[in-house]
């Protein structure tokens, strides 16, 4: 029988080390909503999310009450809507009302991000494709709820050198948009290589047309459960570091299973996977960047942090692999900078750039993640960087991702404050001298050789 | 049987065990087990408990029971026993 230390020690991780479920997100297709008459689409996107997901939240809030475990997020993602809505969008603001669609729907069922505004163009954009990343600044400036992203690359098809280029274009056209809130909407666009279709953590969810009607993924998190049980090991060797954080990890992910199966049963919507990964918030002692620290960097950033994280980030996977019966998703850890105090310190202090984020992002999921650039970023910069990191994913088989907001009007040393989980981040410099002449080429770069595996 | 488990923490003081089992009793929820430490002068209470019987649904026996906490200035949580199996138990 389960002893008085053992309930002790997960109460512990609850209430004073941030253990939570970070997500459970339903998935739900919008194949079978398909018309070519706007109205009828709108109409059965709507009824689709508010059925299905009718009892989401309350289901999520009856979980937490009874495992004593919170679950902090009730999300929503839904097949690209690029797909969806190809038949019925004849221009962007056909593709904007679908966006108002899902905000409605969103709001209705009580869930607080919904993703999958989302285009799937690695290879090449259809007309619909283009229409959707076109409509992206206006979709997320007239919608609160509604996270949106781009499949730019992938290790099978190249970078879509086109699509990067347009999306540098409307990234800085969301952050003037929004200007008035320090351009936010930036925060609900990410760009992806290798994205996974079955993803739970926003803003890169969406219901991937490989996948069921209706599923449910689970996101765990508990980078605070990381770094109080390094703690116990300072100065110890790597072994007995990896076998801590391999325990740690187990333990975590057993509780996102916990969770994922019985709202699978209580909902009676198949179960899909569990990603394991170490969300950090910006609350103290939930941050990726201070596990760093406690292994022994004096800021993330130092010399040894990419190969801290490449340790930190392999130890999460073995541990939590056996904990669940399916693992997906982004599944590592998570190094974004508003969104943990500990990377903001190591910016603050000149420890952390871009370019050794650039660098930590080869070894962990997922890539450049909520980082405030100079506002006067050029478009082509910005997808310089896109490129950059679309590389890496190519290359390395892997997600990687870029999410960056050039907060309009912020120079370097500027903070930009966002609130609430988003936390506030100070602005980064970005490498200033001009890649126009490359980004400028039309087409793609092809896949690379290692990738004609048949 | 689907086992609850109730922890008691706080500073120690008379009638905390008699207030929380009087609750039990008052809603038919039977006790199968009970250990206590008091570590650093905390009362450190663990009840294995059987709610198969009880009218209340777990989630609001645990609402009550954490505002019982709070007027004998202890925190109660009540817990299905399955979080605690999936985490500790291979």
């Amino acid at each position: 029988m389960i002893n008085i230390y053992e309930v002790a020690e997960t109460n512990r991780m609850i209430e004073h080390e941030n253990l939570d479920v970070r997500t459970i997100t339903l998935g739900i297709s919008l194949l079978d909503c398909a018309d070519s008459d706007l109205e009828t689409l709108k109409k059965n996107i709507y009824e689709k999310i508010t059925t299905t997901a009718r009892d989401l939240k309350k289901t999520g809030d009856d979980i937490e009450a009874e495992y004593g475990v919170p679950i902090v997020n009730k999300r929503i993602s839904v097949t690209p809507i690029a797909l969806v809505g190809a038949g019925a969008c004849k221009n962007s603001d056909d593709f904007v009302e679908l966006a108002k669609t899902l905000d409605e729907a969103a709001k209705e069922v009580g869930v607080n991000l919904i993703g999958g505004y989302s285009a799937l163009v690695s290879k090449a954009m259809t007309k619909a494709d283009e229409l959707l990343i076109r409509s992206i600044p206006k979709a997320l400036k007239v919608t609160d709820r509604v996270c949106s992203s781009v499949n730019a690359a992938s290790t099978k098809c190249g970078i879509n050198m086109d699509a990067v280029r347009l999306i540098g274009q409307m990234i800085k056209e969301t952050a003037t948009l929004d200007a008035v809130n320090s351009s936010q909407a930036c925060m609900k666009f990410v760009v992806f290589c290798n994205a996974p279709d079955d993803n739970p953590f926003m803003a890169g969810a969406f219901h991937g047309v490989t996948q069921a009607d209706a599923v449910i993924n689970v996101g765990v998190s508990g980078p605070g459960v990381v770094k109080r049980a390094l703690e116990n090991v300072r100065g110890e060797s790597f072994e007995t570091l990896c076998e801590t954080i391999k325990k740690t990890a187990f333990k975590v992910t057993r509780v996102g299973q916990l969770v994922a199966k019985e709202a699978s049963k209580r909902m009676n919507i198949p179960f899909g996977i569990v990603d394991l990964s170490l969300a950090p918030t910006p609350a103290i002692g939930d941050s990726v960047a201070d596990i760093l620290c406690e292994m022994g960097l004096e800021h993330a950033g130092a010399p040894g942090t990419t190969a801290a994280l490449a340790l930190l980030n392999d130890q999460v996977k073995k541990g939590g692999v056996m904990a669940s019966s399916y693992v997906g998703g982004l599944s590592g850890a998570f190094i974004p900078v508003s969104e943990d105090q500990g990377m903001i310190d190591a910016v603050k202090a000149g420890a952390l750039t871009l370019e050794k984020l650039e660098a930590m992002t080869c070894v962990c999921s997922v890539g450049l993640d909520m980082i405030a650039i100079p506002g006067d970023t050029s478009e082509s910069t910005i997808a310089g960087l896109i490129a950059d990191e679309m590389a890496i994913g190519m290359v390395n088989q892997k997600t990687t991702a870029v999410r960056v907001i050039p907060a309009a009007g912020k120079k370097v040393g500027d903070t930009v404050e966002f609130g609430g989980l988003f936390g506030y981040a100070p602005i980064m410099p970005v490498n200033s001298f001009s890649c126009d002449a490359f980004v400028g080429r039309t087409g793609s770069i092809p896949a690379p050789i290692h990738s004609f595996k048949n | 049987m689907k086992k609850t488990i109730v922890t008691v923490v706080g500073k120690d003081a008379v009638g905390i065990i008699a207030k929380v089992c009087t609750y039990f009793a008052n809603n038919q929820i039977n006790i199968l087990d009970i250990s206590q430490t008091i570590t650093g002068g905390y009362f450190n209470m663990m009840m294995v408990v059987d709610m198969s019987a009880s009218p209340k649904p777990i989630k609001e026996a645990a609402h009550e029971l954490a505002q019982i906490g709070e007027e004998i200035g202890c925190v109660i949580n009540c817990q299905s026993e399955d979080i605690f199996d999936m985490m500790h138990r291979i």
